[in-house]
């Protein structure tokens, strides 16, 4: 035990600044930081990593869609094109929705931070209300898309365009579900250390949404309409 | 993603409340499926009926079921492996046995049937006998090993568990409602698209593996998360067992390969479902995308397969040898180049798609230079066994069986890897002999291994000795009178997947085939006496020390089997092979390490979330599987339930009383402090002194 001891005097201040895995989160092992010398590390670290790891396996699936849409680019059958349907003003105001329901889910961790919950409800509240209009706009979308003859069964092109757009789409959907979750538990349970975790996995997967509508917003459309 | 094509199909489905399903489901006029079918259901429901008369099911649920203990979890993966390995084992006796009767005649199985035989057999032994396999060892040993209490998430661990059984569940279910795949074991389109594969056999394919592949994901961010953030004391990197680091990389593959399956699966039910254009041939599709895809996931899944195997093979190579694994730093080099370039090899498995010279070159070189890191793994296994003091026991024996016999599959590796020659042997039984050879001699062999090794410490006695030795010698022989007539049939030019055959020359060949297959069925029988024999001689088996092999790695110091919490203190680790410095310094100093300071340990709570989500889920696939839609909305709904419901729990951790970790520890420390007066000297200098024993 004498090794961990030292450890925890030597490395804490100088070579973990943020205090990775002590006090905030309710850590089981108040010593740990986790990089191998130390013990397991706390569970605020545990439970972040773990996300990351299911963020990143996330990003494969999209970047599946991604190349299936790269290869079809052209696939089009006969039928219309993507710059023909495309509507840049549509998907500009769906963009700022996005980009301001990531900006108020960060002001919502914020307010957690600072364990105000009325705020942190309010900026929640916020959030799912841009992301819902984001979806509504997308759905309108669509919708005219195949009004003017381009469902997701006229073409290559238009299934992989569907597909990709879709299931960004389907993640936002069910990001929606755990906001409404999150929120009604931070109503009835308050700041646990267990919530906590969760709203910074939940914070996480919005952002990471963001990340990837602005790979779309840019292979897809922007690329997409200068082909 | 489940969702949109139910609401895009409804309007033509929704006038039927069972969707596709009807009578005609069931197979009254094909025997042979609906007798095997009925004989497995009429046994599931006789176990069933026994468990609930004998009063065994409130222990089967808390103590299993719901248990969210990897040790447990392990064992219930490695029972599922062992069971889907009899169901995949008894379609290879159908197909074996029909090449054998097919001779200028139909044998007995029509083509519609051979063909889901071959499909079913693939399918199952890859996904639900080898996966199950491999990640019920890593289960178990990689938490004891890294010396620590369990997982990094166990409630997770339950859900992939269950949701793997799902899988099988639904795979096997296709026997007698329904059929399955006709479209092989990976569903090439366009034979695979709605428009040539009409029925629910894809469907239940599909389903399948896209509900035990998010499992598999769940497990592989689990142990990523569990072997980079959980380790006892001073385990550094360099410090982890070599299992350990296999078993990294291995989970590595997993998180960046099985979303591509993900991926790719879904634009294939996409097309299926709701008329998308991915693969089909019209309307733009492109059906090469798909075999890209698939083989970007399948390559790498053949090294998530093999290389917790490897890792097995080592530590059974260095414990038998006495000595620490040779080259131990090689070892870690070679798995993490394995781990990296298996990605980069994906387009060997098609040579024959017309890429062009350059890029095949540059596969086929890939390729060949893969085999690299795999000649360094043997190379110092070899060295591991030189001048050690060897002991011929059953796990030894699949070591060294697996040494030469894959050694022979990874030269006809190398000798396909050439495009030329692999244009000549592709989609021969050459092939077929191939990866058999690497995955029975890798996989079968690695997990028999990991078995007859890790099965003390799981039940506390060992497995019987004779009839593991019998199992061994008889599945050796089986292997290679199965498959080098199948490597002579593909050189004679016999293609895979025949239902029937006019060519003479096979004829010898093929019957010798079949025999190989009465010489595994032997094997299989030494493996079930060796099982009942050990049960009922456990008394004179039973480990009382927790270490039967004279092991070198921490899962060896603790009591056989394990308590719940593994370890009454995390061990402190001070180089590598921790357990045998700790032997060590007990032998030379005669006495036990000091009593330490017991401590209450919180433990996670057991919780039936795993087993109720994969019940929806089973509703759910067998609801999409039929264009059942309003079930397909109550498994979503069902499982959304479980959702909040988890997440509202109260109480997720229970604490063990110091009291309690004491008494379990002391009960430990007393037996191996007799060990140590009785008979360590001994051993100690059996094994490093000037004299020989017997």
């Amino acid at each position: 035990m004498s090794e961990v001891e030292a450890l925890r005097h030597t490395r804490s201040p100088a070579l973990d600044p943020y205090k990775l895995g002590h006090g905030a989160g309710g850590g089981r092992h108040d010593y740990a930081t986790g990089h191998g010398e130390g013990g397991p590390a706390s569970k605020r670290v545990i439970v972040g990593y773990g996300f990351w790891l299911f963020l990143l396996s996330d990003i494969v699936l999209f970047s599946c869609l991604f190349a299936a849409h790269a290869v079809l680019q052209t696939a089009t059958a006969g039928g219309p094109t993507g710059p023909q349907l495309f509507d840049p003003r549509s998907v500009a105001l769906e963009t700022a929705c996005l980009l301001t329901s990531s900006f108020t889910c960060g002001l919502s961790a914020v307010a957690a931070g600072a364990r105000n919950r009325l705020w942190t409800e309010v900026f929640l509240f916020a959030t799912g209300v841009f992301g819902l209009s984001f979806l509504l706009l997308e759905a309108h979308d669509f919708a005219g898309m195949v009004a003017r003859g381009a469902s997701p069964q006229t073409s290559a092109f238009w299934s992989s365009f569907f597909a990709v757009v879709g299931c960004h789409g389907c993640h936002v959907t069910a990001g929606l579900l755990w906001l409404g979750t999150m929120m009604a538990q931070v109503f009835f349970k308050g700041f646990r250390p267990s919530i906590m975790r969760r709203l910074v996995c939940f914070n996480l997967f919005w952002h990471m949404l963001d990340i990837i509508w602005v790979a779309l917003f840019t292979i897809v459309y922007l690329i997409g309409e200068g082909r | 993603m489940s969702a949109e094509p139910a609401r895009a199909c409804v309007p033509w489905a929704a006038a039927d409340m069972l969707g596709k399903l009807t009578w005609n489901a069931i197979p009254f006029d094909q025997p042979i499926p609906l007798a095997a079918g009925s004989l497995v259901f009429l046994v599931l429901i006789a176990v069933i009926a026994w468990v609930i008369i004998r009063g065994h099911l409130p222990y089967l649920w808390h103590e299993w079921i719901t248990s969210v203990d990897h040790k447990r979890i392990g064992v219930m993966y490695t029972i599922l492996g062992l069971v889907m390995l009899l169901r995949g084992f008894v379609d290879a006796i159908m197909m074996r046995s029909q090449q054998a009767f097919a001779f200028h005649a139909g044998g007995y199985l029509p083509p519609e049937h051979y063909d889901q035989v071959f499909s079913a057999h693939g399918t199952i032994m890859i996904f639900f006998a080898a996966m199950p396999l491999m990640i019920g060892l890593m289960n178990f040993a990689v938490p004891l090993q890294l010396g620590v209490r369990d997982v990094a998430f166990p409630t997770f661990n339950s859900t992939s568990f269950w949701l793997t059984a799902t899988g099988a569940l639904l795979v096997n279910l296709s026997l007698v409602v329904g059929e399955f795949s006709r479209a092989m074991w990976l569903p090439y389109p366009p034979l695979s698209e709605l428009r040539y594969s009409p029925g629910v056999g894809v469907d239940y394919y599909l389903w399948a593996l896209q509900i035990s592949g998010v499992g598999t994901l769940l497990t592989g961010i689990n142990f990523v998360t569990t072997i980079l953030k959980i380790r006892a004391p001073g385990m550094s990197y360099l410090r982890m067992p070599i299992f350990c680091w296999t078993a990294l990389a291995t989970n590595l593959l997993i998180i960046a390969a099985f979303p591509v399956l993900t991926a790719t699966l879904g634009m294939l039910l996409l097309d299926r479902y709701v008329g998308f254009h991915f693969f089909t041939n019209s309307a733009g599709g492109n059906m090469m995308m798909f075999v890209n895809l698939i083989w970007a996931w399948g390559h790498p899944e053949v090294y998530i397969l093999v290389l917790p195997a490897f890792g097995i093979f080592s530590e059974v190579i260095s414990t038998f040898s006495g000595k620490p694994l040779f080259g131990y730093r090689s070892m870690v080099a070679a798995t993490m180049f394995i781990c990296l370039v298996s990605f980069l090899v994906w387009l060997h498995h098609f040579f024959t798609m017309g890429a062009g010279g350059n890029v095949n070159a540059v596969f086929g070189i890939a390729t060949a230079i893969i085999a690299v890191g795999t000649g360094v793994k043997i190379y110092n296994w070899m060295f591991t066994m030189y001048g050690g003091r060897i002991r011929f026991t059953t796990p030894m024996l699949w070591a060294l069986a697996f040494v030469l016999t894959f050694t022979l599959g990874g030269m006809t590796g190398v000798l396909l890897s050439v495009p030329p020659a692999d244009f000549q042997l592709h989609n021969s039984m050459f092939l077929v002999a191939h990866f058999h050879n690497v995955i029975i001699a890798g996989v079968l062999f690695g997990a028999f291994a990991g078995i007859t090794y890790w099965f003390p410490k799981a039940f506390g006695f060992r497995l019987h000795e004779g009839w593991g030795k019998a199992a061994v010698v008889l599945t050796v022989a089986g292997f290679y009178t199965t498959f080098v007539p199948l490597y002579a049939l593909g050189l004679l030019g016999m293609t895979r997947r025949l239902q029937s055959y006019d060519v003479a020359a096979w004829r010898p060949w093929v019957i010798a085939a079949g025999a190989g297959i009465i010489v595994f069925c032997g094997a299989l029988a030494c493996q079930v006496m060796q099982l009942v024999a050990s049960i009922r001689q456990r008394e004179s088996l039973r480990d009382l020390t927790g270490d039967p092999w004279n092991g070198r790695s921490l899962e060896w110091s603790t009591a056989s089997p394990p308590p719940a919490f593994n370890y009454a203190v995390l061990p402190n680790v001070e180089g590598e092979e921790p357990y045998w410095q700790i032997k060590r310094r007990a032998i030379e100093t005669q006495q036990l390490a000091a009593e330490p300071d017991y401590k209450p340990i919180e433990m996670p709570r057991n919780s039936p979330t795993g087993f109720i989500t994969a019940f929806f889920c089973t509703v759910t696939g067998f609801a999409l599987i039929w264009h059942i839609w309003w079930m397909v909305g109550l498994g979503l709904l069902g499982a959304y339930v479980v959702f909040v419901w988890f997440a509202w729990r109260d109480r997720d951790e229970e604490v063990i009383p110091a009291e309690e970790v004491a008494r379990v520890d002391r009960a430990r420390r007393r037996v191996r402090a007799q060990w140590l007066a009785h008979n360590a000297r001994e051993e100690w200098l059996a094994v490093h002194g000037q004299r020989e024993t017997a």
